[in-house]
């Protein structure tokens, strides 16, 4: 079952307050995503650590009800 | 041997392990294939597992890691990351950092 793209930011923000998050539908589908997650509260952590988050935040549904979402994570241009 | 402790033991016995999608010569996912040109384009032997081969290596690779997806990269015992990560790292120059401070970038020399 597809998810909605704002399904997505909605489970993002609420593990994540301060995220400002982009969302684009890749092939109109429903099913293929890419985010771009920008958060202060990123700072000091790996890139590794960043995209946990993200995925902590969809609650298991990646590489499940989500298919494909490519990740792009970092901190605000200050 | 248990599936973790197997994992672990190819994480730590090679100095670049790829998880992946079929096999560095005919990788079954466009998101394994990338990160397949990107080591090869750099050089670096590596070793390429294929998570289709069992079910319980798959599921268990995201639990080593406690990351949802593969492909997964695994660099000297570390996880690096999975596609989005490398191919990000990759175009700002810092994979190939990475491989050279751990003195692994240029064994062979890139093919391209």
């Amino acid at each position: 079952m597809p998810m909605d793209a704002n399904e997505i930011e909605r489970l993002i923000k609420s593990r994540i307050p301060d995220a400002d998050v982009t969302i684009r539908d890749l092939a109109g589908d429903g099913d293929h995503y890419a985010a771009t997650v920008i958060a202060e509260s990123f700072r000091g952590k790996s890139r590794v650590q960043q995209h946990q988050l993200v995925y902590e935040a969809l609650k298991g549904q990646m590489g499940g009800a989500l298919h494909a979402l490519a990740l792009q994570t970092g901190i605000p241009n200050t | 041997m248990s599936i973790q402790q197997f994992i672990d033991n190819e994480v730590k016995s090679n100095d670049v392990v790829l998880f992946m999608k079929g096999t560095p010569q005919f990788p079954q996912c466009g998101f394994s294939g990338q990160i397949v040109q990107i080591l090869d384009h750099l050089g670096v032997a590596y070793k390429g597992i294929n998570v289709l081969e069992s079910d319980e290596l798959r599921n268990g690779i995201k639990a080593y890691a406690q990351w949802p997806t593969i492909p997964q990269l695994y660099v000297k015992g570390e996880f690096v990351g999975g596609c989005d990560i490398v191919r990000e790292m990759f175009q700002a120059g810092e994979l190939e950092q990475v491989l050279k401070d751990k003195g692994l970038a240029g064994k062979h020399p890139a093919s391209a």
